[in-house]
């Protein structure tokens, strides 16, 4: 398993660069994480990627975008706003979690 | 031995790729089993950062009639992978108990219902267009049609706008 240095710590991550680690995960580097990919976090993000951590923490796999937007709170397109492009993964990223392995 | 800073891992979201992909689907089919097939890989393209169309045309009307799109149904008739005897399938009320049934199973795996399924797609800044021609044919205005449909236009129309798209038939 590949071990990265993300502001100044080893952190464990899958060939790709996805978090493999629930625990190595901390706000603070939700923000260098962020960083690395272009997006500047806001509170607004912040709350998608909480819901993200508590809802892989009682799911125990990583939400979809349907899930996120069905239960967030945070709508499809305020999503797409917010994790441009390719909000699911993008979002699963800053929250330190492994891609969703669901459909829709 | 030499201590060496490990490269940054980072995933690549191909955001800095200049080639725009886009997908067009044409959805012929008014079936609640082939309603989904389309929608789903619209889903996924859209959530990929893929420009999407869907034309919708002949029976795949009813996916974007405002009657009829909270409606579809399935049949086992002709279908055999069913693995149902034929004869079952003509049964009265078999449509719409094998109707229930799939609902069922697709409510169970997260996913909505077709008006709901279309409605996360435009959100997603997906394109929906209907066929002029089933349109003329079944005598449905854009009244009749789902919002979310952006316009009635011909075939014409609909291959210039999805120049240089991949395209699926269903």
């Amino acid at each position: 398993m590949p071990v990265t240095s993300i502001a100044g710590r080893d952190i464990h991550v899958d060939a790709e660069g996805f978090l493999t680690s629930y625990d190595e995960w901390t706000p603070e580097l939700a923000e260098q994480l962020a960083a690395q990919i272009g997006i500047d976090l806001t509170d607004a993000h912040r709350k998608v990627v909480a819901f993200l951590r508590d809802d892989y923490a009682t799911q125990g796999e990583t939400a979809t975008l349907r899930r996120v937007s069905t239960l967030s709170g945070v709508g499809t397109k305020e999503l797409f706003t917010l994790f441009p492009k390719k909000p699911a993964k993008k979002m699963a990223y800053i929250a330190g979690l492994p891609k969703p392995h669901g459909c829709v | 031995m030499t201590t060496q800073a490990a490269p940054a891992i980072v995933p690549n979201f191909g955001d800095d790729e200049t080639t725009g992909r886009k997908l067009a689907i044409i959805c012929s089919k008014g079936t609640l089993d082939m309603a989904y097939p389309g929608l789903v890989l619209a889903n996924a393209a859209l959530g990929e950062g893929v420009e999407t169309h869907l034309f919708f045309t002949f029976w795949g009307f009813d996916m974007i009639t405002k009657s009829r799109m909270a409606n579809l149904k399935f049949t086992p008739l002709g279908n055999t992978a069913t693995h149902l005897p034929q004869g079952v399938g003509g049964l009265p009320g078999m449509t719409a108990l094998a109707t229930h049934q799939m609902r069922k199973q697709i409510a169970d795996v997260g996913v909505p219902e077709v008006p709901e399924f279309l409605e996360q797609i435009v959100a997603s800044g997906g394109h929906l267009w209907a066929c002029r021609m089933s349109a003329d044919m079944m005598h449905v205005t854009k009244d009749d049609l789902y919002d979310g449909v952006e316009d009635i236009i011909n075939a014409a129309d609909f291959i210039e706008k999805t120049d240089g798209a991949q395209l699926l038939f269903i």
